[in-house]
């Protein structure tokens, strides 16, 4: 189903379908963050969870397949944006993070200083992404530039964004300055036809988004994005290129938003045409069915995945219910980590 | 052999590079060029790879520079001008200042800013932006007015863990000298008296420093002894400094070149009319640049900015008071 651009080789679109254990372990991923992601929307709906709650519905095998083939382990960097629950996971994330951070735990990584998908862990490469879109892409290049400084063999930084993202300001600065210092930067373009209540067409005005990576002089990637096989397929060969010193590596998918922009938003702009549309699939059911149809997994096996993913996340939501909020009283009011040169008022 | 204001930049950066292995500078030509205003010459020789010259990316320039921190670096960016530093104004906001707020983890970068006016510069090569910065939690801000300051508190801003905006001042660049770099020095977030006086007190930052000691010495001819306190840091402030001078003198004008609405002047006069409202003995005055855009012809320019004769102006109505 992916469809290679001129400038691509693109050997691994042409290879036969990706090894069954790693499209069962990509949909274990897809799964628990679909449930986990159905579960904070619930809770979202009854009242428990202040802000916003934004998903990831159909961007699952996209983000998933980026997310599980880096390692922290050597060095690579992932950081995800507002639609990547499921590769933030593949990459490292622990489940409980997402329920502590969107629950307001005390205990979570962000303390209820910052909510919902604005988490991460940056040491652990896991930077924690800002609301302005393209910043993080930047930041990302920032690690490689260190990482490379560190004499860094053969490492990958994964960084993602949407169709509306490419057009700030900030995503042309950094996708140029990471050609320019060819970096090991993949590059994740998830077009889901719609930037909050904006459609492409209004957006940009080029037939594809990988079209733009031949102006950057890097390598660009057109593929099915709700095709997990496809999704997988191509970021092994962006994250080879990568890893190679071939340069920054950009992989367009094209899928459609299944879900508001944030669960406050009924997207009634969408015409419930766009889902038998190409590329309107659910990313998820379509994987099933293929690992089923393939016999890559049996029945049982696609069950007990999915039934453990509702007690994972029945277990993490229940244990970041459970802990306390953060408490204002001995919050530490200093934003500095140089605490004598801090203005704020003195800790309680 | 003395010592420019620019050379203290330079050699700081260069002993910085020298001592730690994670810094590096990273900006618009930087690298063999030496930058616009040279501050950073010969170091890219001496220092292979670590001086590296970036595209005209200002916003892109400070993201690296944050995610290199965050990996453990510790940059140094050169904007080439203060006031292209709108151009990075959301990585520095939002993202360097409230890292490490929200993870915990620090986000050790220096960006320089060469900032303040000088003939002919204009509207958008002239630029005091300290306290835009300084209103953000989150960033350290330094406005060093000597050779000696420019030196001592680069290299300890390269060493805090926190962003810090370092404010140098073109117009000192090339004309101010020292005899040689200090050994010894204060530590950032203490103010200096630079001179000492027992009836009124101005307190002024970077470039204005001079302007006011210049009023001063003029004063001195009438009979009137002002003291000057240096700010040296926009951000934190030490209030302390200049509320021990208001205690001596009972009279306070603030100076900035900085635009005249809000801001660090303002910052200083709320503080002292606040915590020191005794002390007093008449209203606390500001002084700053004209409300317009800054000019482009030398005769527009130099009253648009307060000089040392608009000071002394302001100081002498003070004493009326």
């Amino acid at each position: 189903m992916s469809q290679s651009l001129p400038q691509s080789t693109l050997e691994a679109a042409g290879s036969p379908p990706a090894g069954t254990d790693r499209s069962v372990e990509a949909y274990r991923w897809m799964v628990l963050a679909r449930v986990f992601e159905d579960k904070i929307a619930a809770l979202y709906r009854a009242g428990k969870i202040v802000g916003g709650v934004y998903l990831g519905r159909g961007q699952e095998a996209f983000s998933a397949s980026l997310g599980m083939q880096l390692d922290r382990a050597r060095g690579d960097v992932f950081c995800g944006l507002i639609r990547d629950q499921a590769g933030r996971m593949a990459f490292g994330e622990p489940l409980i993070d997402s329920a502590r951070t969107y629950l307001g735990s005390a205990e979570g990584p962000m303390r209820g200083r910052d909510g919902n998908i604005h988490r991460g862990r940056p040491s652990k490469g896991m930077p924690a992404m800002i609301s302005h879109l393209g910043a993080m892409i930047p930041v990302v290049n920032g690690m490689l530039m260190a990482l490379r400084h560190r004499k860094a063999q053969g490492v990958a930084g994964g960084v993602t964004i949407g169709d509306g993202g490419t057009s700030t300001g900030a995503f042309h600065e950094a996708l140029n300055q990471a050609a320019v210092e060819k970096l090991p930067l993949v590059l994740a373009v998830a077009n889901n036809q719609y930037a909050y209540s904006t459609p492409v067409s209004e957006q940009f005005a080029c037939d594809d988004l990988a079209d733009r990576a031949a102006g950057y002089g890097v390598r660009g990637y057109s593929i099915d994005g709700t095709d997990l096989d496809a999704c997988l397929s191509a970021f092994t060969e962006a994250i080879a290129r990568a890893r190679a010193g071939e340069g920054p590596q950009m992989v367009v998918g094209k899928l459609l938003r299944l879900a508001g922009h944030g669960e406050h938003d009924d997207a009634r702009y969408i015409p419930e045409s766009k889902r038998s549309e190409p590329h309107g699939g659910d990313c998820l059911a379509l994987a099933r069915a293929k690992i089923l149809a393939e016999g890559r997994a049996g029945a049982e096996a696609v069950a007990e995945i999915e039934k453990s993913a509702q007690e994972r996340v029945e277990e993490a939501v229940a244990r970041a219910q459970s802990e306390p909020a953060p408490n204002p009283y001995r919050e530490s009011w200093h934003a500095l980590a140089t605490k004598h040169l801090s203005e704020g008022t003195t800790e309680v | 052999m003395p010592v420019t204001y620019l050379d203290a930049i330079r050699e700081a950066q260069a002993k910085a590079l020298a001592e730690d292995d994670r810094v590096f500078i990273y900006g618009q030509d930087v690298a063999e060029f030496g930058g616009a205003f040279k501050a950073t010459k010969g170091l890219a020789d001496r220092f292979p790879g670590r001086v590296v010259n970036s595209p005209i990316s200002e916003d892109a320039i400070v993201g690296a520079a944050i995610g290199a921190a965050i990996e453990g670096m510790r940059p140094i960016v050169e904007m080439q001008f203060a006031d292209f530093s709108s151009l990075a104004f959301n990585q520095i906001v939002n993202q360097s200042a409230t890292h490490f707020w929200r993870t915990g983890v620090p986000c050790p970068i220096t960006i320089r800013l060469p900032s303040g006016g000088t003939e002919g510069s204009g509207p958008f090569h002239s630029q005091s932006v300290e306290s835009i910065y300084a209103h953000y939690p989150g960033l350290i801000v330094l406005t060093p007015a000597t050779v000696e300051d420019a030196y001592s508190m680069l290299l300890e801003a390269i060493r805090i863990d926190d962003p810090v905006i370092f404010c140098e001042h073109k117009f000192l660049y090339y004309h101010l000298k020292a005899d040689a770099l200090p050994a010894v020095s204060l530590p950032v977030g203490k103010a200096r008296i630079a001179r000492f006086g027992r009836h009124a007190t101005i307190v002024a930052y970077s470039a204005m420093v001079h302007e006011a000691l210049r009023a001063a010495r003029e004063m001195a001819e009438e009979g009137w002894e002002i003291e000057v306190v240096d700010l040296r840091s926009a951000k934190p402030i030490d209030t302390d400094t200049i509320l021990a001078s208001v205690a001596r003198t009972g009279r306070l004008l603030c100076v900035g070149e900085s635009f005249p609405w809000g801001g660090l002047t303002a910052e200083v006069i709320s503080r002292v009319v606040g915590e020191g409202f005794h002390l007093l003995d008449a209203p606390p005055k500001r002084l700053n640049s004209k409300d317009t855009p800054i000019p482009y012809h030398p005769n527009l320019w130099r009253v648009h900015r307060p000089t040392w004769q608009a000071i002394a102006a302001a100081t002498r109505n003070l004493l009326r008071l």
